[in-house]
């Protein structure tokens, strides 16, 4: 056990202060820092692709140094990392751990996919309702009432 | 009351829609209620529609009340450039209510959300055409006496066919049984199929337009619109394949009502016109009724 925590803190540094994003599917942690809207912030950010993980063989890590979420923000993740965690460190500590939960609306991060749709058409925010259907997600247009699926994020 | 417009069939409730049908049937009785003078209301027809249009505007003109508008996008500033958001919030500086038509989906729910005043969704694109549904309902209750334990078989492109989308919606609060008979290219969608189920309402699937002509209550027919199809092929195969003659009526149940939106092609043959069964012209007149309850209560009259 102890030799396990010694192998992560050699492929990811410790963070002092400021949140950990774990568990993001490898090939979505650029799609992670869009919807945190991290690009172009000051914060250090470490970032992990394919880091090798025993329950998803390979996924991606965030970490935001000095940065703390509120859970409306984190939970925008559950469209694209249902089962990423967040660890909040203080002092080099872990004291938070969360786990997400879907919205049941989505602003401005989604593209509906009807190309008949008004949003595709004008310069206006998509609003769509989430659907779980178990497996996956799909989301529910507010405007031309149609059905698109995850796919269309950012 | 608030700001109430109607976008989609799902915005008004159950007592609602009996509320606006009881509200037709008095008009229906009594055409002339012009208790609208002095109200002024916007008909924005951003994509051409006859029926549709005329209706609308003579239901405003027995009101009372006065339209402005256009019936093509073309001669408008949106054919500048202007976004929907400043047509309509101009507009909405000048008019109590607006009516609009337009070829995008989602645009009416839009504009209501930039309007200040009521919007009444007149189709927006292959979405939505509550007016539409609404007469529907009124041409139901007018040929059956009740809404309530109906068998309604729907035929034709069940597919793309917002008609029958939005009909099996509402009509779901009346404890119906569906029968839905389409070529297998044109079927009802799963989604509406699911959510049939989650309400535990019965329907039946055929390709047969004889399996259940004798024992419906209504029978609502649909054109196979061409403009749905990538493959004009698909549309020679499947376009003629449900023509309803007089003589195939022989042993339909007395009370069996044709009901069908217009236009029709060739789906229903002239000879049916003249049977007791077919009510689709007076269905069509029905649409004034209803679109003067709709606008009546929407403006907090009625």
């Amino acid at each position: 056990m102890a030799n396990n925590t010694t192998n992560k803190e050699l492929v990811v540094s410790a963070l002092e202060n400021g949140t950990v994003l774990d568990h993001i599917p490898a090939d979505k942690v650029y799609k992670a820092l869009d919807i945190l809207n991290l690009k172009g912030v000051e914060n250090q950010i470490t970032i992990g692709i394919n880091l090798s993980s025993r329950a998803q063989g390979k996924k991606g890590i965030i970490k935001i140094a000095d940065k703390f979420f509120e859970d409306e923000e984190l939970n925008k993740l559950a469209l694209i990392a249902p089962k990423a965690t967040v660890n909040v460190i203080r002092n080099f500590e872990v004291v938070e751990k969360k786990t997400l939960t879907m919205p049941e609306e989505i602003v401005g991060i989604a593209k509906c996919m009807n190309p008949k749709c008004i949003t595709n058409h004008q310069p206006i925010k998509t609003r769509f309702t989430t659907i779980d259907n178990g497996n996956e997600i799909s989301l529910l247009c507010h405007y031309c009432e149609k059905i698109s699926d995850t796919r269309g994020i950012l | 009351m608030g700001k109430k417009s109607l976008i989609s069939i799902g915005d008004f409730s159950k007592e609602e829609i009996l509320h606006v049908l009881e509200t037709a049937r008095e008009f229906e009785q009594n055409k002339e209620q012009k208790f609208l003078e002095g109200k002024v209301i916007a008909s924005l027809f951003f994509e051409p529609s006859t029926r549709t249009r005329l209706s609308f505007e003579t239901a405003i003109n027995r009101l009372g009340a006065k339209v402005i508008g256009f019936s093509d996008a073309s001669n408008t500033s949106q054919s500048k450039g202007e976004t929907l958001k400043d047509t309509i919030k101009m507009v909405s500086n000048y008019v109590d209510m607006i009516v609009m038509r337009h070829p995008l989906e989602g645009s009416s729910r839009y504009a209501s959300e930039v309007a200040s005043v009521p919007v009444v969704n007149a189709g927006d694109g292959a979405n939505q055409h509550p007016s539409q549904t609404l007469l529907d309902l009124y041409s139901i209750m007018q040929t059956q006496g009740r809404l309530d334990s109906l068998t309604i078989n729907m035929v034709g492109d069940l597919k793309y066919g917002r008609t029958t989308h939005s009909l099996l919606q509402a009509m779901s609060h009346f404890n119906p049984k569906f029968i839905f008979t389409s070529p297998e290219e044109l079927k009802m969608p799963k989604e509406y199929k699911t959510f049939l189920d989650s309400k535990g309402i019965a329907y039946e699937e055929t390709t047969s337009l004889e399996d259940h002509l004798n024992d419906c209550d209504i029978l609502y027919m649909t054109r196979v619109q061409q403009e749905r199809f990538t493959d004009p092929m698909e549309y020679e195969r499947v376009k003629d394949v449900y023509r309803l003659s007089a003589s195939m009526l022989t042993d339909v149940k007395e009370n069996m009502k044709i009901l069908h939106p217009l236009p029709r092609i060739t789906e229903i043959d002239q000879d049916v016109d003249d049977t007791p069964y077919a009510y689709y012209f007076k269905q069509a007149e029905n649409g004034l009724y209803v679109r003067m309850a709709i606008i009546s209560y929407l403006l907090g009259y009625r």
